[in-house]
């Protein structure tokens, strides 16, 4: 069976796909993950799963423009202009 | 996607993963160039192997056999590669062992000495970095990846090597004499270990933009970058010709493009001994792989 | 020599001849996942080897490399079942790995009873590795409990324990030694 390893390299950091394992089981499935993965101290946490227990989604649904939840939704600059320009104070760089 | 989109989108930097759609040609030349780096790092066990034994002291004999588990772990770590692309690892063993697949030629020659020990980790390591820095940036993504774990372990092979070769240096002329014998009878095979010099446009390895080197570029940054280290401790490369140019290009004698084909087609001095070797532990052990393997397949 | 030096040598003998015969199997093992895992028990062996060399080297003003090569084999202090080569049979193997992780679990409970504060604490951080090997010794022998050949090993193998070294063991020393005596006194 096919186990997937992900790695934390050092505490605090977000774990990260490291590779996979051939085990017959769980058990040994983490013997060879801590091995491979960390014989060198080059990890400080594994996760260790079943390949089959893994999802994968690749696809997203975006069709209509959706800027309304995104930064580039809200181009403010013309606007911030025309306000500092009512108000009177109006900076060098709104030329 | 067509073949022609596929090609114009890996030479512009993009990166494939395993469900992605490539061309069939692409599959196969990744399949066989991905096949033949497992195989070498398994076939590169054996002629290490046999030092293990004979280590002359304990911190030797502790970083020779973390070296040659390192080999063990990469060739794991690519043939599970190999694997996702589509093609199992007993099957990649089988045809190893069969003969069907190759290896790189430097592990098809006997090691002889404790020289040998220090010189190959020091300078196939090193030759073998190369070719493997060149690959951190393969279009086929899960390769490049491991590529970096692979990287990384090599650091300490070279180190060792040189560790090595430095304490034997500085040692009696009898160790001297033994890191120079082993230099003279290891250069040739490093000569041609990066491959005969075909233009990067004509090798579809560079093309499909597997490696980012071509053979020739790789064989230059190896010297530039070995030869001023073999030269500074007192070492002579057994090479008349070989020299630094002006303009920065090193020039050397030809080497024998026909002895690498000969001994990668499986003609080596130590091939076939080693090959039934593997053969030989494969069949003593097949039983394990039946018992603790197959039922969980 | 002190009766302390003596035992000690005798378990540092041990997991000496033991990691040595152990690391045969680096590059040759049943499956990679598991060549690479038994190199690991294989090099801890032979680091725990050392650490306890080097304290009887403390004592005997000598260092630990001496000591590990530089004896006489009759001087070796090892059980006749580690001295064995065993590869390619990877069921005698792993039976003797399960036996020896037995013995060696209560030997190792003795020393950290140990008054000595250095033999205690050696024998402690050699225990929490050796804490990983009866794992992978327990996992190994719950998958070849009904192989007969698994099973003929254990009984073959279990009286082996209490032997001595015997004169066979000379031939992996020359071995082992080779290259250090190859040329007389030179640092390597």
């Amino acid at each position: 069976m096919i186990y997937e390893v992900f790695r934390q390299e050092r505490r605090g950091q977000a774990f990260a796909h490291a590779g996979s394992v051939e085990a017959p089981d769980q058990a040994f499935a983490e013997w060879y993950a801590r091995e491979q993965y960390g014989r060198r101290g080059e990890s400080v946490s594994l996760w260790v799963v079943p390949r089959h227990e893994i999802v994968e989604i690749g696809d997203f649904a975006d069709e209509l423009q959706r800027n309304y939840h995104r930064v580039d939704g809200y181009p403010l600059k013309e606007k911030l202009k025309e306000a500092r320009e009512r108000a009177g104070t109006a900076a060098a760089g709104d030329r | 996607m067509t073949e022609q989109e596929f090609l114009e989108y890996v030479q512009d930097g993009g990166q494939v993963e395993t469900n992605d759609w490539m061309p069939d040609e692409y599959r196969a030349k990744l399949i066989k160039f991905i096949e033949m780096h497992g195989n070498s790092e398994l076939m590169g066990v054996l002629p290490e192997r046999e030092w293990i034994l004979r280590a002359p002291t304990l911190q030797r004999k502790l970083a020779l056999t973390a070296k040659v588990q390192d080999e063990v772990g990469h060739s794991q770590l690519i043939y599970r590669v190999v694997e996702d692309l589509g093609k199992p690892r007993e099957q990649c063993l089988e045809d190893l062992v069969s003969g069907k697949t190759k290896f790189h030629n430097v592990f098809h020659y006997p090691t002889k000495t404790w020289g040998d020990v220090g010189v190959i980790a020091w300078l196939v390591d090193a030759a073998a970095i190369i070719s493997q820095k060149a690959l951190l940036k393969c279009s086929y993504a899960p390769y490049a990846r491991i590529m970096k774990k692979i990287c990384w372990e090599e650091s300490f092979h070279i180190l060792h090597g040189r560790d090595v070769v430095l304490t034997m240096m500085n040692g009696t002329d009898e160790q001297r004499d033994l890191v120079q014998e082993a230099v003279n009878r290891w250069w040739g095979p490093l000569m041609q270990f990066h491959g005969n010099p075909i233009p990067k446009d004509e090798d579809p390895m560079y093309v499909w933009r597997i490696k980012s080197q071509g053979n020739e570029e790789a064989r230059q940054q190896f010297l530039d970058g070995y030869v001023p280290q073999i030269w500074e401790i007192g070492l002579t490369v057994p090479d008349p010709k070989l020299r630094k140019r002006d303009d920065g290009v090193w020039e050397f004698t030809e080497p024998d493009w026909d002895e690498l084909k000969h001994v990668v087609t499986g003609h080596g001095p130590k091939t076939q001994e080693r090959l039934e070797l593997r053969q030989a532990t494969r069949e003593e052990t097949a039983w394990v792989r039946r018992v603790v393997l197959a039922e969980a397949a | 020599m002190s009766e302390r030096a003596q035992q000690l040598l005798g378990i540092a003998d041990d997991e000496l001849v033991l990691g040595w015969r152990n690391s045969e199997w680096t590059g040759i093992a049943p499956f990679l996942e598991e060549d690479v895992a038994f190199s690991s028990i294989a090099q801890n062996e032979i680091g725990h080897a050392r650490a306890l060399y080097q304290l009887v080297a403390d004592e005997l003003g000598t260092t630990a490399d001496a000591l590990a090569f530089d004896r006489s084999p009759e001087d070796y202090r090892h059980s006749r079942l580690v001295e064995l080569r065993l590869v390619p049979d990877w069921a005698r193997t792993i039976a003797r790995h399960v036996l020896y992780e037995e013995a060696d679990a209560k030997r190792l409970e003795e020393l950290k009873a140990s008054d000595e504060s250095a033999v205690a604490g050696l024998a402690a951080k050699i225990d929490r590795e050796e804490a990983y090997h009866r794992m992978h010794a327990q996992m190994w022998r719950e998958r070849l409990q009904d192989e007969p050949r698994f099973t003929d090993a254990l009984e073959e193998l279990r009286p082996l324990l209490g032997e001595s070294g015997s004169p066979e063991f000379a031939e992996l020393w020359e071995e082992m030694t080779i290259v250090r005596r190859s040329v007389a006194g030179a640092t390597w």
